[in-house]
């Protein structure tokens, strides 16, 4: 009966063990003060029972006593701060040259992009052994990536990418649960992280994709006219997008922001909220007309330039009429339904 | 509509002298007026953070306000504090009729502000500046200039919401001040109430600056 | 002739006046608070009945017994009514409204026509909520996080929103009646270290009623106009930012498990030093413990979104300042226990509560630091363990020590005694029931079930089972004492002025109180908890 009944998750990747390592210490404190409470709540009641002692003796109080009873759970707490902000530091700060993977939530599923052009929905397919490194946006509403067995969790906003990293340890199949509640089908926008080993993996990640992430949004790229106005060969209308990412950007209004993720989300499809320093507000927004998906393939094709992983804009000729050059009319953009 | 005859106050059973009475409404007042700048403090705290985020955007939207018909608001609340100030005075110093003069261009000074205010909005809804379907601007960050907006009718609706109510108290003061209800033994509901309408007018002290001023140009 | 001398029932607040109006129009603060209780209690069922829906549920798997639609309104509404009909009232509004003039010897409270309007205050919202029930309700969670609730629920968010911003000016007149009472309407010699701890703990819930309430208050205003009029304050499509509602909302709903808390620590001080016999262990530090426990919990707010999004600089911070927040209550933990040392004690029910809330609150408040430490908190966070811990919290500690409350003064407030061994019985239901029910749901959120799932991994199941057996007699628990309670009313015994020969000024007048409570104003000239005093050999206590 009890194999049936499993009563803690499995530990599935580098930093679940320290986590509950984290965790037992935090059982085993609370189980000692517990214990320690009820067994002289106990004890006190049935020695100061009103038959044995009919009547009580006044204590006023004792400094020594609270500066003790103080103190002890004061360092005790602050030993636990510190290692739970060790392990926090480890979680949010990702390894350099992490594998990446996108992630889209929306309601109610998960759509994940890899690199090398896989796409997958509710089901994760990773290597062991690697770094993984989660770069998440929601379509909707938010929601929350959740991986029990590699204790991780982060959630996943609207308008904004935010990440998060794990390394597995050990192959298998373990939950993928959102924990944001989202709507109607929270409970099934559920899924699975399969963990495979490196020969595994690389068969998997051979089959099945038309092309590289950065590849499409090379394609993007071109489709959408960005590089009429972002050149690598000389200064276009706007800036000069090879090896931007990572680095700080001066804006116009003298606010200096780092090119990451987001930063290159909200400048296509919202151009005017940070102008680079010394460029009109003349790109076009594109929200509305792009995808979740198709910005995550141009982000991590802009992440690539520079790197030798992208290919640089190709030069184009002048613009037939068909793409706009002009910042378009704000379109008031009414959502759904509700009242 | 009775006589000028002072009439004297009764003594609520719970408290134990006027003393007590009096001072336990400034302070039930004083607590009250905490919980309203907590209440602002919510929408502050929003413009705060959406104006550091967004300067621009804020800068632009502020070029909109009319800063004639805002400088002007700020006067007649001042001038409205002033007679508030002027009418607890009158009570102090048994002068009923001045008392409820001033109470009179209190209320009439809060009502005109209401005034200008609705024809400020006015001016906002022809100019598509009001957040919603309807909402139209031209400027480089168009979508938060709206949260400028919507921060913009949030405060100074509630604000508004506020001087309603205030205005409303003062002609309850005035009235009572008419039958001779206070006089220089009992003058606290008047002081109280000018105190809920200083707090009014200090609120929007802060608004006028960081809703209008932000740019030295206005269109 | 002689005629047989008949004897006069004494005149009370019970029986002074009769006749519907003279309840709805009355201005004494202890018909205000049975009020109130008639009203809370009629909302802890309501919040209850959707518990067992939740419960009922969960038994199973799959989500066979509701629409998933169905579901999500369930939690939702079992949690807001908990939560602001019930817990944030409950010992403020009934034992507050109650006991506080009692306890410092005053007639009333300050403003007694304010605390009437404060009780309908709270039954419009409570009727704008029953609206919203009736007409299907809201599905977006108690914590109405955007932009699910402004731009993509289909539900009545904003009248549900709104009656919890109606139900929020009730509690800051509450608390606003409270401050001032205590500062300015204490009877002679009645100074602060005089007051009983009750007061203390009700003060300090006070000053976070007045101060936070009115955050959550406009953060709900905005929350409706961004559903009406889509004005994107809090949607990213719109520019806005869904991060702001959280640090808002939750900038007053942390404080606001303290305005549910705190009161009920108030509870159990007087309870442990009338059935200790003895004066509160370390009294100046318990009362400080309460103001501390006040102005820390307004500086954590954030420790509900390290995985939202924040920045890492601003998660330590608050997760440093959580640790902090949770030292004041483990001195007062400390402090009752010490408090029974060398005490002469009797377990009478209240003291069962008692003793149950300080057993309970441990392990609630040690579970807190799970969720400070920011490593654990990362997996545990939007699981069962955080419904175990706050139910420990809330349902273990604060109802617990509202019903032990509900039993100590119950003799003050209705002149009669309940039946002590069906209040033992009880007693022993709420506590098996209660931990029957949560202990598995913090084995179930390590293991990872999220929080708000209809439908769960099979593998969850038996621990789901445990769960809802436990609900079913902690159902059974709460019961009981409705019967019983109303029960004394007709056929209890009469309790005379002491009962439980405890200290403090509410027990120096008649059971039930007068309406003017003293009939001569008290002056005090000892100090809290003499119990040294009561017991001197030529005071008999009754027996009870």
């Amino acid at each position: 009966m009890w194999s049936n009944l499993p009563l803690f998750p499995p530990a599935a990747s580098k930093m679940a063990h320290q986590v509950d390592h984290l965790y037992f210490f935090l059982v085993g404190t609370t189980a000692f003060f517990t214990i320690l409470i009820v067994c002289l709540l106990g004890f006190f009641a049935w020695r100061y029972r009103r038959k044995k002692n009919p009547v009580a003796t006044q204590i006023e109080g004792s400094m020594a006593l609270e500066l003790t009873w103080t103190l002890i759970p004061t360092v005790i707490a602050m030993f636990i701060f510190v290692w739970g902000a060790s392990i926090y530091f480890a979680e949010t700060r990702p390894p350099r040259n992490a594998m990446e993977v996108y992630a889209v939530g929306k309601q109610w599923m998960w759509k994940f992009q890899h690199q090398q052009g896989q796409r997958e929905i509710n089901v994760l397919h990773v290597p062991v052994d690697r770094d993984v490194r989660m770069i998440m946006t929601s379509q909707d509403v938010i929601h929350s990536f959740f991986v029990p067995a590699f204790r991780i969790k982060a959630d996943v906003l609207p308008g904004r990418y935010t990440s998060t990293w794990f390394h597995a340890t050990v192959p298998g199949r373990y939950h993928l649960f959102c924990s944001q509640y989202c709507g109607t089908q929270h409970s099934g926008m559920i899924g699975e992280v399969v963990v495979m080993e490196p020969a595994a993996y690389e068969q998997w990640a051979a089959s099945g994709s038309d092309g590289s992430l950065a590849s499409e949004g090379e394609k993007a790229f071109m489709q959408y006219g960005c590089s009429m106005c972002h050149r690598a060969d000389y200064q276009g209308r706007g800036p000069n997008l090879v090896g931007l990412f990572g680095k700080p950007v001066l804006l116009d209004d003298g606010r200096t922001v780092i090119a990451d993720e987001s930063y290159l989300r909200e400048s296509i499809i919202y151009p005017g909220a940070k102008i680079a320093s010394g460029f009109k507000n003349i790109m076009p927004n594109f929200q509305g007309q792009i995808s979740e998906e198709e910005l995550i393939s141009l982000v991590a094709y802009i992440k690539g330039l520079g790197t030798g992983q992208s290919n640089p804009p190709a030069t184009m000729a002048e613009p037939t009429a068909v793409y706009p050059v002009g910042p378009q009319p704000e379109k008031s953009q009414a959502t759904s339904s509700g009242k | 509509m009775q006589a000028s005859q002072t009439a004297a106050h009764e003594l609520r059973h719970h408290f134990a002298d006027m003393d007590q009475q009096r001072e336990t409404a400034s302070f039930g007042m004083w607590i009250f007026l905490v919980t309203e700048l907590m209440f602002f403090g919510g929408l502050f705290l929003a413009y705060l953070v959406y104006r550091f985020l967004y300067p621009t955007a804020f800068l632009e939207g502020s070029r909109h306000m009319n800063i004639n018909l805002g400088a002007l608001n700020t006067a007649v609340l001042i001038c409205s504090s002033l007679t508030m100030v002027l009418a607890v005075r009158c009570a102090k110093t048994n002068q009923r009729k001045l008392t409820v003069i001033f109470l009179l261009v209190t209320m009439l000074l809060g009502l005109a502000f209401m005034g200008v205010k609705a024809i400020e909005y006015h001016e906002h809804w022809v100019a598509r500046e009001v957040p919603g379907p309807a909402f139209q601007f031209e400027g480089t960050d168009p979508r938060h200039t709206q949260i400028f907006f919507s921060l913009y009718f949030a405060m100074t609706g509630l604000h508004a919401l506020h001087m309603i109510i205030g205005c409303g108290m003062v002609l309850f003061l005035m009235m009572n001040a008419w039958r001779g209800l206070y006089n220089s033994e009992y003058y606290n509901p008047i002081e109280i109430g000018g105190l809920y309408w200083h707090f009014v007018d200090i609120v929007w002290i802060w608004l006028f600056p960081l809703l209008y001023l932000i740019s030295h140009q206005h269109v | 002739m002689a005629t047989a001398v008949q004897p006069v029932e004494p005149t009370n607040y019970l029986n002074a006046d009769y006749g519907i109006k003279s309840w709805l129009l009355t201005t004494d603060h202890k018909r205000i608070a049975m009020l109130y209780l008639i009203s809370i209690t009629f909302f802890f069922w309501i919040g209850g009945l959707f518990a067992m829906l939740v419960r009922l549920e969960l038994l199973t798997p799959a989500g066979d017994l509701m629409q998933a639609d169905t579901y999500n309104k369930v939690f939702t509404m079992h949690g807001v009514t908990m939560v602001f009909f019930f817990l944030i009232p409950s010992v403020p509004a009934v034992l507050g409204n109650f006991l506080v003039p009692l306890m410092i010897g005053a007639k009333d409270l300050a403003f007694p026509r304010i605390n009437l309007l404060s009780w309908y205050i709270y039954v419009a919202a409570g009727c704008l909520w029953l609206y919203t029930i009736v007409n299907g309700g809201v599905d977006t969670g108690w914590t109405f996080y955007t932009p699910l609730s402004t731009a993509f629920s289909n539900t009545h968010v904003i009248t549900g929103a709104l009656s919890v911003f109606i139900a929020g000016f009730s509690s800051i007149f509450t608390g606003l009646n409270f401050i001032v009472t205590i500062h300015r309407m204490r009877a002679p010699g009645m100074t602060w270290q005089r007051l009983p701890l009750f007061l203390w703990a009700n003060y300090a819930a006070a000053v976070i009623m007045v101060l936070g309430t009115p955050v959550l208050a406009v953060t709900l205003l905005l929350v409706a106009l961004e559903r009406a009029f889509n004005i994107g304050v809090f949607n990213p499509q719109l520019g806005g930012d869904p991060l702001l509602f959280q640090h808002l909302f939750w900038f007053y709903s942390h404080p606001a498990v303290y305005i549910m808390i705190l009161p009920g620590m108030g509870v159990i001080s007087e309870i442990v030093a009338c059935f200790s016999r003895k004066r509160i262990f370390g009294y100046n530090l318990v009362a400080l413990a309460s103001i501390a426990i006040a102005v820390l919990g307004f500086l954590v707010w954030a420790h509900h979104m390290f995985v939202a999004g924040i920045s890492l600089y601003a998660a330590l911070v608050f997760s440093l300042l959580s640790f902090f927040v949770a030292i004041p209550s483990a001195i007062k933990v400390f402090n009752w226990t010490a408090t029974m040392y060398k005490g002469s004690i009797r377990f009478d029910t209240p003291m069962l509560y008692a003793l149950g809330f300080i057993g309970l609150f441990t392990i609630g408040g040690l579970t807190g630091l799970f969720l400070a430490c920011l490593g654990v908190d990362v997996h545990v966070h939007d699981t069962y363990f955080i419904i175990a811990h706050f139910h420990y919290i809330m349902v273990g500690g604060m109802v617990m020590a509202y019903m032990g409350g509900l039993h100590f003064w119950w003799p003050k407030i209705s002149g009669k005694l309940y039946p002590e061994a069906w209040a033992k019985l009880s007693a022993m239901f709420v506590f098996f029931g209660f931990n029957l029910t949560f202990f598995p749901q913090f084995v179930l959120g390590y293991m990872g079930m999220p929080r708000r799932y209809q439908s769960y991994p099979p593998e969850f199941q038996v621990l789901n089972v445990l769960s809802t057996a436990g609900a079913s007699i902690l159902a059974v628990g709460y019961v009981l004492p409705m019967i019983y309670f109303l029960w004394s009313l007709r056929y209890g015994q009469n309790a005379g002025p002491n009962p439980w020969n405890a200290a403090g000024l509410e027990w120096k007048t008649a059971s039930p109180p007068p309406t003017f409570n003293f009939d001569v104003t008290p002056v005090v000239n000892w100090e809290a908890y003499n119990y040294d005093e009561l017991d001197k050999p030529q005071e008999v206590p009754l027996a009870s």
